[in-house]
């Protein structure tokens, strides 16, 4: 058993279709802590203590959010800048995270293919994650592979956002139950529900 | 009565005139007030006035401002000053009774005679230079600071003074000394004689005549400790009981009682009253109800030394001046070169430099108001002969003439010259308290204790007593006093106030502090507590430059707490509530630019349309659209619409296929 933390980040959930999924799928998963960030800190005062004592909790640290002009909603940014305090996270005696893991779920509104060096974001949407995956380094921790829902204005309420929240659900069970072994992410990989299927039948044979 | 009018008005009549006239001269007020002395003095003859009998009377202004300089020396600052004062003061007294005995006897007087005049004219006139120190804010440079210390000294010293001039006593000298009936101060070894009664100025009474040395001196360390434990212990209970009837010239009639009171317990027990007073001030330097002391106190004071200067000029016998000219003035500028040069060898000594050297040696070159005691003393105590004391109480009156003439040389001459060293000593003369805030209820608390908190001094006046016992247990320094009124502001120091915070109630009073603080101190900056939102547009056109409205923060976070309860998402319900209030402030400002005080709006046009056309605007806010508020905020979080995407791409490809 692997105690999970999901920060939840989305400053305009009204309008939200997939993250709204996603976090209620979450949220009612049993043994996972679940922290809507525009929530507990809507004038972003954030409580440094108190982030830190959950992350010290819990050893999978899970980013939620829909991706905002390639990166995250700013909260997240407040978030880390004063919770990821030298000392604690990184430098001279910053080990605390030291194994722990980071996984982030985003949305993103362009297509797999916009994400490509033909496409119109030029760059695999991977490339745009890099500053949280050496957050993570720097932090001594995993950086799991992104679970990715593109094309997320696009896509069907009843069936690709459907599945894409029910794929996370598992995700997040099967981390918090030692059940999966994710690949080490490179450069280009990020995990799509229909990835997350094979993976998660391959665990199931093995 | 008519006569008792008559004097009044003269006196009154002289000083409304000739003191203004000074001031706008760059005089300072107390030459205004000896050359009004003068000008009258031919009626006061025709009247037949004893202008040396009010003079005595009016002497109780120095009591009374020594009184305030104690309120504003807190016990810790005397200590700090010790050296000083006795260093300082002590050489000053010493050296120029020596020199000034040297020179008489070199005139051929006899010593007894010379060393009488040489402790005459060792002393300097505290009215005068405490007053022009005040008027030109020099009291807290080094300077003025010095020169304190000497007066402070010099008021101590004239204690044994009186008790040693008897014994200087030489009646076969005394040519003339059949005169020596007018003295008002015999309270020296004569009591034995029946000597008290011996004048028009009333009887002596004592608490200390006859009795033992050793009980004497009881009596007097007993008056003493009366004076320090009755205001660190009594005050607070008794202000307190004052208070609570809400009159305000109860506060006025408490004050002087207090100050006379003490004065008289000090003359009973043979101290000087000024001394008494001084150190009853310094120990209530720390109360929270100095501020009101002082404005309370101030007035009479002001009144009091004027009348004093009055005396001065008025008394000065030109008959005999005139007959000796040559003679009088010689000794007069012969002794502020004397005194002025022992000053600057003490400069020298207790490094006192630059512009504060010059200050100190020309402020201290004059003779003073206990000069004219001492020389009355005296001449009924037959040390000094009649004529002779004509003579000098001619020079000290002339001398404490010619003093401010040395305040301008100094301001005009010799300041200039040290401007840079005064730049760097900026920071060390200035009043540490910038921040004045009227009121120190639930409003006012919170706004002192974030000032507190980041470290920024200040000043709190608040009008209810039980609420300063609250705040004292607590452990804040506030000020009893209603802050409306201009004298305590002027005691709280709203001259070098940098920031004002009303936080009073009543739109009347807010108003009338607001009116008359932007008028009379434009430099204060004011941060004003609005009633509501009529009263906002009141404050805008007076000018404070932040008007907060004392409920509208409370009231837009009930509301937002309100839409969380409610079930809003806690970020939305944040942004709403920051719409609203920009809107609501949107508002006011459109409608501030339309109202008009004078005009009431039921009959102001602009103002009237002005809302029309808000409300109609807000109406089709909230009639066209679902939601009351249209958040400009939300248009961040909307996402693009799938024909936007699409745009980008075909944008895109455009793009892609140009470059080919």
């Amino acid at each position: 058993m692997s105690s999970i933390i999901v920060y939840y980040a989305h400053p305009g959930q009204n309008f939200s279709r997939a993250n709204r999924q996603m976090a209620k799928t979450a949220r009612g998963l049993d043994g996972i802590t679940f922290v809507d960030l525009y929530a507990e800190y809507p004038r972003h005062d954030i409580d440094v203590d108190r982030e830190q004592a959950r992350l010290l909790a819990h050893e999978v640290i899970v980013f939620q959010f829909p991706l905002y002009w390639y990166s995250t909603p700013s909260l997240i940014k407040e978030w880390q800048d004063l919770v990821l305090q030298h000392g604690f996270a990184y430098g001279h005696d910053g080990d605390k995270l030291a194994g722990k893991s980071m996984l982030v779920a985003i949305t993103a509104g362009g297509s797999y293919e916009a994400y490509t060096p033909k496409g119109y974001q030029h760059y695999p949407l991977r490339t745009f994650l890099t500053p949280l995956e050496q957050t993570a380094r720097l932090c001594k921790m995993d950086f799991l592979p992104p679970y990715v829902l593109y094309s997320a204005l696009k896509a069907e309420e009843e069936t690709e956002i459907a599945a894409h929240a029910k794929g996370y659900g598992q995700l997040l069970s099967a981390l918090r139950d030692d059940t999966i072994a994710l690949p080490l992410p490179t450069n280009h990989d990020v995990l799509t529900a229909p990835d997350l299927g094979t993976l998660l039948s391959a665990s199931e044979e093995g | 009565m008519t006569e008792f009018l008559l004097l009044a008005f003269v006196f009154l009549i002289a000083g409304v005139i000739a003191v203004p006239i000074a001031s706008r001269l760059g005089l300072g007020s107390v030459l205004g007030y000896l050359i009004a002395g003068i000008v009258i003095s031919p009626v006061l003859a025709a009247l037949g006035v004893d202008v040396i009998a009010i003079q005595h009377f009016a002497e109780f202004g120095v009591v009374m401002m020594l009184f305030l300089v104690g309120l504003e020396l807190e016990p810790r600052m005397l200590w700090n000053m010790r050296a000083r004062l006795l260093g300082l003061g002590g050489l000053q007294v010493v050296g120029t009774t020596v020199l000034v005995m040297a020179v008489a006897l070199a005139f051929g007087l006899y010593w007894t005679i010379a060393l009488a005049v040489g402790m005459v004219m060792a002393l300097s006139s505290t009215a005068i230079v405490l007053q022009t120190l005040n008027e030109k804010g020099l009291m807290k440079t080094e300077g003025g600071q010095s020169s304190f210390s000497v007066l402070l000294f010099q008021d101590i010293a004239v204690i044994p003074m009186l008790a040693f001039i008897p014994l200087l006593a030489m009646p076969e000298l005394m040519d003339l000394g059949a005169e020596a009936g007018h003295s008002d101060a015999g309270h020296g070894d004569d009591h034995h004689s029946d000597g008290h009664h011996d004048d028009g100025h009333g009887p002596s009474l004592s608490l200390v005549a006859g009795l033992p040395a050793w009980a004497a001196g009881l009596v007097t360390i007993g008056a003493i400790g009366a004076v320090i434990l009755g205001g660190i212990y009594l005050t607070r209970p008794l202000f307190r009981f004052i208070a609570m009837a809400g009159l305000r010239e109860l506060f006025v009639a408490t004050a002087l009682m207090f100050v006379i009171g003490i004065a008289l317990l000090m003359t009973l027990v043979g101290l000087s009253p000024a001394l008494g007073t001084f150190l009853a001030g310094v120990v209530l330097a720390n109360s929270e109800y100095r501020h009101e002391l002082e404005s309370n106190i101030d007035p009479f004071r002001g009144l009091l030394l004027g009348l004093f200067f009055i005396t001065v000029g008025a008394g000065i016998d030109f008959g005999l001046l005139f007959g000796q000219l040559g003679l009088i003035i010689g000794l007069t500028l012969g002794l502020i070169g004397l005194k002025a040069g022992v000053l600057l060898v003490l400069a020298g000594i207790f490094k006192i430099e630059g512009q504060d050297k010059w200050l100190f040696a020309l402020g201290l070159a004059q003779a003073g108001e206990f000069g004219f005691v001492l020389l009355s003393f005296t001449v009924a105590n037959q040390v000094i002969p009649s004529p002779l004391a004509d003579q000098l109480l001619l020079v000290v009156a002339l001398s404490m003439l010619l003093t401010p003439s040395l305040f301008i040389l100094f301001e005009k001459v010799i300041a200039p010259r040290f401007v840079t060293s005064q730049e760097r000593d900026a920071d060390e003369i200035e009043e540490e308290a910038n921040v004045i805030i009227a009121g120190h209820g639930r409003f006012g608390g919170i706004v002192n204790r974030m000032l507190r908190a980041a470290g920024y001094t200040t000043t709190v006046l608040d009008y209810s007593a039980g609420h300063l016992d609250m705040l004292r247990s607590f452990g804040f320094k506030v000020f009893y006093g209603d802050a409306t009124r201009p004298d305590l502001l002027h005691a709280a120091g709203i001259e070098k106030a940098h920031l004002l915070i009303v936080a009073i109630d009543g739109k009347e009073q807010i108003n009338a502090l607001v009116h008359y603080v932007r008028e009379n101190h434009p430099h204060v900056k004011i941060i004003a507590r609005a009633v509501d939102r009529q009263h906002v547009y009141d404050l805008f056109a007076m000018g404070a430059d932040e008007i907060i409205r004392e409920t509208f923060d409370s009231s837009v976070r009930t509301g937002r707490s309100a839409f969380e309860l409610l079930g809003m998402h806690p970020f939305d319900a944040e942004l709403v509530s920051r719409k609203f209030a920009e809107d609501d402030r949107y508002i006011l400002k459109e409608m501030a630019m339309v109202h008009d005080p004078d005009i009431p709006i039921s009959e102001n046009e602009a103002y009237i349309e002005k809302s029309r056309t808000l409300m109609a605007e807000r109406e089709a806010q909230i009639f066209g659209k679902s939601k009351a508020f249209d958040l400009d905020s939300d248009r961040g979080w909307l996402p693009p619409s799938e024909k936007d995407v699409q745009a980008l791409v075909s944008g895109y490809d455009k793009q892609s296929t140009d470059l080919k």
